[in-house]
């Protein structure tokens, strides 16, 4: 991909959410609405989202959505994809010509399972065999980027303003559960297709504002179970991290929320003994998976939709409910622009998750 | 009467026309269908009240210099952002870093409000700004005050809710907090020091809770009945040795 120029700018990049737990599904229309709410936010050097629900056809393969710089590059992608793969439908991406949207990659989507002898053979978990092939892809594979590659989700993200980038995608054509989005104001690294929000991993997603300072204790932690950072961005981290407590671990979510952004030591000596030798532990054993510097995130998998804050707030987020719809956002008006009249609506504390689950499932 | 529907609307062109309904000599200005529109009512100047109707967004009245807006809603973050005189009254919550580096006027909130409230106010002989807050506050509430006044009053407190969160006062070197109610001193940043209230404080107080009571219909002396925990620098120069 094309990594573009790019002058060191005050950030402000804009974050939004939308989950129905009940599991109603609805168009991309309402989050486009609402990220374009949040338009000054954005510097049109990045705009994604991530949608859930949208492949109910095929909701047992895995959906990969894909980015090449040029022909070879797909022709050796796919055969690779080929060789460990059953692609069930393989073609490029629908979408529509915006005057402000250039420049884009050729844009591709396959749906397929890995081959039987190639899990058997390598003696992973097919989730496990998926993560590693993403990983070699984008690091092999000159030229090639997987955007996302989780069951029934999909992200589609690139270079212009959100509003622009979905109507470039014709999201209001795919209906999905959950949606997240993001408007990008690059600060410290390029803007680029690949660089855009979300990051994926199967078929979790972050979006994030701000920034991680701890990005390269939290890129060795990950290093030593076999992670490679390669996107320039320290917000892949994040997918990461959570992929790791959460997927390979099996820990539960609000442990891994508390290893990222944990109480500060101060806090912990006030707790009663149980939970201060609780986190004590949790700091002490998981210190380089602390996330420090400001941020305010979104993550979406496929039952969950969550939204955090660094630990003094350094960064805005709001959430409000109305019946069984969840909404989070960089800014309240983001989210009453979308939703007169929540039943409620209210600023997360630092360090608090919002957790939305869809409806019927335990985490 | 001047009434603008921001319905959609830019806010470069909402401000236009807010400042040329002044120039006009328009002293009552009502905008209806606010939806996150920014700097509202910045640097504005002169006697004349703007009403908001909606959720205004981030930086109204930044730099306003004498006009009263009162929002029939909640407002977003850095309200009064380097404001320096007027008034801002706001009908529900408000964001993060209302009253940044405020150096006059009074800016009202009935409910709670986030972080960092008051941060860096400051204040120079008679202009002494001022913030008084319905009910709680996030961390660092009056963080790096120089000056001017902070009142928190904790209505509709829950039992298991504190009026304030931690960090309050954190370098603060100037300027005086007033909290209604208990405050744990873990609570308070190392520079704030906890002094209790005498004659002239009352008369601050009532001063202030008198106006917000009529603003929001409450009855002040309820408010005022409550005790009061004072706020206010160990030292003016905290960190004068620093680099000595």
């Amino acid at each position: 991909m094309l990594r573009e120029k790019y002058e060191r700018v005050p950030s402000g990049c804009a974050v939004s959410g939308i989950m129905d737990r009940s599991g109603r599904r609805f168009s991309g229309n309402d989050i486009i609405q609402s990220i374009a709410l949040m338009r000054e936010r954005s510097n049109g050097l990045g705009g994604g989202f991530a949608a859930y629900g949208i492949y109910p056809e095929y909701k047992d393969h895995y959906a990969f959505h894909m980015f090449y710089d040029d022909e070879q590059a797909r022709e050796t992608s796919e055969r690779f994809l080929n060789e460990h793969f059953n692609i069930a439908e393989a073609g490029p991406i629908p979408n529509t010509k915006v005057s402000s949207i250039n420049n884009e990659p050729i844009i591709w989507r396959y749906f397929a399972l890995p081959k039987e002898e190639k899990l058997t053979s390598s003696g992973l978990s097919s989730d496990e065999f998926v993560a590693q092939c993403v990983i070699n892809l984008n690091k092999r594979i000159d030229g090639a980027f997987v955007v996302s590659s989780g069951k029934n989700m999909g992200a589609f993200k690139g270079v212009g303003y959100p509003e622009d980038i979905g109507e470039f995608y014709q999201l209001y054509n795919y209906e999905g559960y959950m949606w997240t989005a993001h408007g990008r104001f690059p600060t410290n690294t390029p803007g680029w297709w690949g660089g855009a929000h979300p990051f994926t991993l199967l078929d979790l997603s972050v979006v994030h504002n701000g920034e991680l300072s701890s990005y390269g204790a939290n890129r060795h932690y990950l290093n030593e179970f076999g992670y490679e950072c390669t996107m320039q961005t320290d917000t892949e981290v994040v997918a990461y991290l959570l992929d790791l407590f959460v997927r390979r671990q099996g820990m539960p979510l609000e442990t891994a929320c508390k290893i990222m952004a944990p109480p500060m030591w101060d806090e912990i000596e006030r707790m009663p003994d149980g939970n201060k030798a609780f986190y004590t532990a949790l700091r002490a054993v998981y210190g380089k998976a602390m996330m420090n510097g400001p941020f305010s995130i979104i993550v979406a998998f496929n039952n969950v939709m969550l939204a955090l804050n660094d630990r003094i707030k350094l960064r805005p987020l709001v959430a409000a409910e109305k019946g069984d719809v969840l909404y989070v956002s960089s800014e309240e008006s983001a989210i009453v622009e979308i939703c007169a009249n929540p039943d409620r609506i209210w600023a997360p504390r630092a360090g608090e998750p919002v957790i939305g689950v869809l409806e019927g499932v335990k985490v | 009467m001047k009434v603008i529907d921001a319905n959609a609307m830019h806010y470069q062109q909402l401000n236009a026309l807010l400042k040329q309904a002044a120039a006009s000599g328009e002293d009552d200005i009502r905008v209806l269908n606010v939806r996150g529109q920014r700097y509202i009512g910045d640097g504005m100047r002169g006697n004349l009240t703007i009403t908001v109707e909606g959720i205004p967004g981030n930086d109204m009245a930044a730099f306003m210099d004498g006009p009263m807006i009162v929002v029939k809603g909640n407002t977003q973050d850095a309200v009064g952002n380097t404001m320096n005189a007027g008034k801002v009254v706001i009908n529900g919550h408000a964001g993060d870093t209302i009253g940044y580096a405020m150096r006059g006027g009074t800016i009202f909130v009935r409910d709670d409000v986030g972080y960092r409230v008051g941060i860096h106010m400051k204040e120079y002989e008679d202009k002494i700004p001022a913030i008084v807050v319905g009910g709680k506050a996030g961390d660092f509430f009056g963080e790096y005050m120089a000056g001017g006044i902070l009142i928190l009053l904790g209505i509709g407190l829950q039992a298991d809710e504190s009026v304030v969160g931690n960090y309050c006062g954190t370098g603060m070197h100037g300027g005086v907090i007033y909290i209604r109610g208990e405050v744990d001193k873990y609570r308070l940043g190392k520079e704030a020091d906890m002094q209790s209230i005498d004659d002239k404080d009352q008369k601050v107080l009532r001063m202030y809770i008198e106006q917000f009571a009529e603003y929001f219909d409450y009855d002040a002396e309820d408010i005022l009945n409550g005790t009061f925990t004072k706020l206010v620098p160990f030292g003016k120069r905290p960190y004068g040795k620093l680099y000595s």
